[in-house]
């Protein structure tokens, strides 16, 4: 589905990593993880076309993501669901319609009534549905993205460490949210430094654990 | 001419998605309503001298004027040999000599109001008229070289035509004045556009997250400043056609400069500005959003 194949990337003349690949298979579950500032974001960003590797091949649903115009690559962001650290909301539109953004910029607008209700009692958010963004909690943002990402029933989803700035009792409610989503065939890529986290899930879900570090994408082990 | 149905049946959804901003909507209403008043009113100047040109030059097309020599003795016997020649000129409807007084009158406003005109060897005016089809001038001037030497006709060819071209390029010149405004309500949207889109880097940054196209995004911008420029346009019109209205008519000033306005079929135009200028908000915004988002690509 999505493809990395011997990608680099770099800000300037900094190389942030180089050759690195990576196959997120349908149905697959990744965490990827390492310290701050290894490359995690600017990973999951290449995988969902919002930069363009220095070098390599990216290739979403099978396309080389460079030859795509802006237009292809909208289409295939409508099937990639993305949870934002800071969850990039329109402020000035209730958490309902945030929600259905996905829909609506898909002139599928009609869909959002019946599958948004579902979806704000999926992630406990009724009450807030006509909220503005600032107007709640971190968690609850947290999960507004997470039916966000999902509104448009994606074949992907990538989660930039989605449960950062929440305790540990909504960090886990969100994680066993996504293995819902995992077991419903879709596939997941998360990213978090969080290894704690990840160890509570892996009894839940058959997860594949990635770390990146000094521009390296390793199999993660012991310490996990 | 599809997308700007598409716009009128309209894309809320779109619309809303970018944050509304007062300064650039109030100052988009205001210029358009601007630009719509003085269409309307280089429209009704336009229409205004193009339909006096037209009165002037078919009046003067349909008559002439046959000017005697002034000899006092063979005065009577000349005036009725140009009758004469005239009430048998095929094309001529009518034919009058001026009187005595009608001729002071012409000359008044040069030599005053006490002009002893039979004692001065004034020349015989007479009117001629023409029937619709009008009379050989050529023919007639043969005619009167040879029965009633000295006579002059003056067919008014020298006045009409100047008349004609100056109403030509004052048509032009109201054309020109329409494209300079049209012009002006594209620059002023575009850059008003512009200015919006600078200023929702992040909101258009959401949308291409979630898979927003580049013509849903340019949408939700055209819809806003199209309608706006549509409206600032009616209410522009409106005053227009009110400030028309209020201007003094023939009837009451007897000037034809007076008599500035839009009548019949031309009023089609003024019904069109509003919707012209949405025209215009609908093709500067489409283009200066979709430059702008291939920018930030």
């Amino acid at each position: 589905m999505i493809e990395l194949d011997k990608v680099s990337y770099g800000y300037g003349d900094t190389a942030l990593f180089s050759q690195l690949s990576l196959t997120l298979a349908p149905g697959s579950f990744h965490f990827l993880t390492g310290p701050s500032g290894a490359g995690k974001t600017t990973l999951l960003r290449l995988c969902y076309a919002d930069l363009r590797a220095t070098a390599g091949k990216v290739r979403l649903f099978g396309q080389d993501a460079a030859a795509l115009d802006r237009d292809e690559v909208a289409m295939s962001r409508r099937r990639i669901g993305v949870v934002h650290q800071d969850c990039q909301f329109l402020d000035h539109l209730s958490i309902a319609e945030n929600i259905a953004l996905p829909l609506t910029v898909s002139d599928r607008a009609a869909e959002a009534s019946a599958n948004l209700q579902e979806l704000l009692n999926w992630v406990g958010l009724d009450a807030q549905a006509g909220q503005r963004p600032p107007e709640l909690s971190g968690g609850e943002r947290q999960r507004a993205a997470l039916a966000r990402a999902v509104i448009v029933s994606p074949e992907i989803i990538i989660a930039d460490e989605p449960t950062g700035n929440v305790d540990w009792e909504m960090s886990q409610r969100l994680l066993a949210l996504l293995v819902e989503l995992n077991k419903m065939g879709k596939t997941i890529l998360i990213a978090t430094h969080d290894l704690a986290m990840i160890r509570s899930m892996k009894a839940d879900v058959s997860a594949r654990v990635l770390r990146l570090k000094d521009g390296q994408l390793l199999q993660a082990g012991a310490e996990l | 001419m599809k997308a700007l149905l598409d716009l009128i049946v309209g894309d809320a959804q779109a619309d809303r998605a970018v944050p509304p901003n007062g300064m650039t909507a109030r100052l988009t209403v205001f210029v358009a309503a601007v630009m719509a008043f003085l269409a309307v009113i280089a429209l009704s100047v336009s229409f205004t001298t193009t339909r006096l040109a037209d009165t002037w030059a078919q009046d003067l097309a349909q008559s002439a004027t046959l000017r005697l020599p002034a000899d006092p003795v063979q005065a009577d016997a000349l005036l009725l040999s140009a009758l004469d020649v005239l009430e048998t000129t095929p094309g001529v409807s009518r034919v009058r000599a001026l009187s005595t007084s009608e001729q002071q009158a012409l000359l008044e406003p040069w030599f005053g109001p006490d002009l002893p005109l039979e004692d001065l060897p004034v020349p015989q005016l007479i009117e001629i008229v023409a029937d619709g089809d009008g009379y050989d001038a050529d023919g007639l001037r043969a005619r009167l070289t040879a029965q009633v030497p000295g006579a002059v006709l003056d067919d008014h060819t020298a006045w009409r035509e100047p008349l004609l071209d100056a109403a030509g390029r004052l048509r032009m010149i109201g054309a020109f004045v329409l494209i300079l405004i049209a012009a002006t309500v594209g620059a002023m949207i575009t850059l008003a556009a512009q200015a919006s889109l600078a200023a929702n880097v992040q909101v258009i940054r959401v949308l291409r997250l979630v898979g927003a196209t580049d013509l849903y995004i340019a949408r939700a911008f055209v819809r806003r400043y199209t309608l706006r420029a549509g409206l600032g346009a009616l209410v522009g019109t409106i005053i227009g056609v009110v400030v028309l209205q209020l201007m003094p008519n023939t009837d009451t000033v007897g000037s034809l400069l007076m008599n500035v306005g839009v009548e019949g079929t031309e009023w089609l135009w003024v019904i069109l500005l509003p919707l012209l200028t949405a025209i215009v908000a609908f093709f500067a915004t489409r283009a200066a959003a979709l430059r702008r988002l291939k920018e930030q690509t």
